[in-house]
């Protein structure tokens, strides 16, 4: 369905007047809330401008303790990104492999990581990993545990990438006379990449919301830095910041986030318009992709 | 194998508040992403807009943060939730809806725009146009996104150990501080546990949509 005009005739004036009175009234309903919300928090004194300026201010230190921390968040997110994006095309070409004994391992371990909660995963990296010898930071545990869990999901995406490429394409190379691997490298990976790469983009912005785990294993990413100030600032002054670090660190991962996605939606617009991509059929993000692993603050 | 039957009651409590977690939070979440997938499609255009915007706000926040927020932000405006597990509930639910409302939207733009000028024509509105003929179609052609965003809600339920509700990932950091010496088995019992929901649960879902297919 194209238009969502489809669904319902064009709003005569009767109906538009309706909906300017209903939009009126629900509007003046939202301004209220708002109004009793911000009144509540005037009440309890959270919007004296002193607590919200120390998250301005650079003597104070926390403009610089959330640069660290994003850079931080960020730091951990790149190194999984790109591991995972690597493995996760490997373990499709895997899957889609002519050999069943390369298939049939892939596939289970593809489907074991996307099955386990990615909290379970972290934690079996931080708790587990040393017990055998394997000495591993906080930041080796959340940076693996992203990796195994978004390479499996990744893979999936590039496997339905490369089969929704038309099926002509690998026809006619196999015709020309390649090899698989050239057929895989030449043909099907460039043209299953240009389609991927809204996808695989709104992946990335998933596995940067899950670097939220690090809360857990003791990663200074952007939440465990706010409440790391939180406690500092709660042992110097009592409670007087927490509201105000707490809607910092939250504004800041809605607003990279965003920034993500706008670029996924950048990228979409111009793969779509793209003459190149003709070959290729219409791809669904599953949906799963989109939530996550299972984000989770345990305090170990 | 002593090692589970020592914990079996700790384990089995977990396992049951897992399932009671995500089976409460997928209905809830059900509920409100339908909604908010009829208010993206009317034509009044400031549902559209909140609707959208709602969508958007919880699909580029961490599910912790909505967490942290729900349990600890609303205080400050003199609210709370009378339990940990309403808390956790609230959280997960109010964050799947903006994916099962996605995941229903592109449902919707697969019905053939025929069906939807058939029922305008035969001088439906628009509520009757949605739940009688658009919706019911909809849900079919989206029964596996769904039933993904149903198990990623399972998997994220374990989020909710961080806010003392004593789930599935809360057994594991237990028991995992008690028994240092076997963490191996810990780990396989919590890992068996989440796959005993999400494994019958993929089964489920293809059953489901082989039965609800609609050729066209």
């Amino acid at each position: 369905m194209s238009a969502p005009t489809v669904l319902f005739d064009i709003p005569g004036p009767r109906a538009r007047r309706r909906h300017r009175i209903g939009t009126f009234v629900g509007g003046l309903v939202v301004l209220a809330l708002i109004g009793v919300a911000l009144w509540r928090l005037g009440a309890n004194d959270q919007l004296d401008p002193a607590r919200w300026s120390v998250l301005f201010d650079p003597n104070s230190g926390v403009p610089q303790a959330f640069g660290d921390a994003l850079v931080n968040t960020l730091q951990v997110a790149a190194v999984a990104m790109v591991a995972a994006t690597l493995l996760g095309a490997l373990l499709a070409v895997g899957r889609l492999s002519d050999h069943r004994w390369v298939r049939t391992p892939v596939t289970l371990v593809i489907e074991f990581f996307r099955a386990v909660p990615l909290l379970i995963l972290i934690l079996f990296c931080l708790l587990y990993l040393p017990t055998i010898g394997i000495a591993i930071g906080p930041f080796g545990a959340l940076a693996l545990g992203l990796t195994l869990y978004n390479m499996a999901v990744l893979a999936e995406i590039f496997r339905a990438g490369i089969l929704s490429v038309d099926r002509g394409q690998r026809e006619a190379s196999f015709a020309l006379g390649m090899r698989k691997y050239q057929v895989m490298t030449l043909v099907l990976l460039p043209q299953a990449v240009r389609r991927m790469l809204p996808v695989l983009i709104a992946q990335l912005v998933v596995l940067l919301k899950d670097s939220s785990l690090g809360f857990i294993v003791g990663y200074f990413e952007l939440l465990r830095q706010a409440r790391s100030l939180v406690e500092y600032f709660n042992s110097k002054f009592g409670d007087l910041y927490t509201f105000q670090l707490y809607v910092a660190a939250a504004v800041i991962y809605i607003v990279v986030n965003l920034l993500l996605s706008a670029l996924a939606r950048y990228v979409e617009r111009r793969t779509r318009t793209s003459t190149k991509v003709a070959a290729t059929a219409e791809v669904e993000l599953p949906a799963d992709v989109q939530m996550g692993g299972g984000g989770g603050a345990v305090p170990v | 194998m002593s090692f589970l039957a020592d914990n079996f009651d700790l384990l089995r409590d977990a396992f049951l508040t897992t399932l009671a977690l995500a089976v409460v939070s997928g209905i809830c979440a059900l509920v409100i992403g339908t909604l908010l997938t009829a208010m993206r499609v009317s034509p009044v255009k400031p549902l559209r807009a909140a609707a959208t915007f709602y969508v958007e706000v919880f699909r580029n926040t961490p599910l912790t943060v909505v967490f942290f927020f729900l349990a600890f932000g609303i205080v400050e405006i003199d609210l709370q939730f009378p339990s940990r597990f309403i808390t956790a509930v609230a959280a997960l639910s109010l964050y799947t809806a903006a994916f099962v409302s996605e995941a229903l939207r592109s449902g919707i733009n697969s019905v053939p725009p025929g069906q939807a000028e058939a029922a305008r024509a035969l001088g439906l509105d628009f509520r009757q146009t949605l739940s009688t003929i658009v919706l019911p179609q909809a849900f079919r052609t989206v029964v596996q996104p769904l039933g993904n965003v149903w198990i990623a809600l399972a998997k994220n339920t374990s989020i909710a150990a961080g806010f003392a509700v004593t789930e599935l990932a809360a057994a594991l950091v237990r028991l995992s501080n008690q028994n240092a010496d076997k963490l191996l088995a810990v780990f396989l019992a919590i890992v068996g546990a989440y796959l005993v929901i999400t494994l019958p649960s993929a089964w489920l879902i293809g059953v489901i949509e082989r039965r609800t297919a609609i050729l066209r």
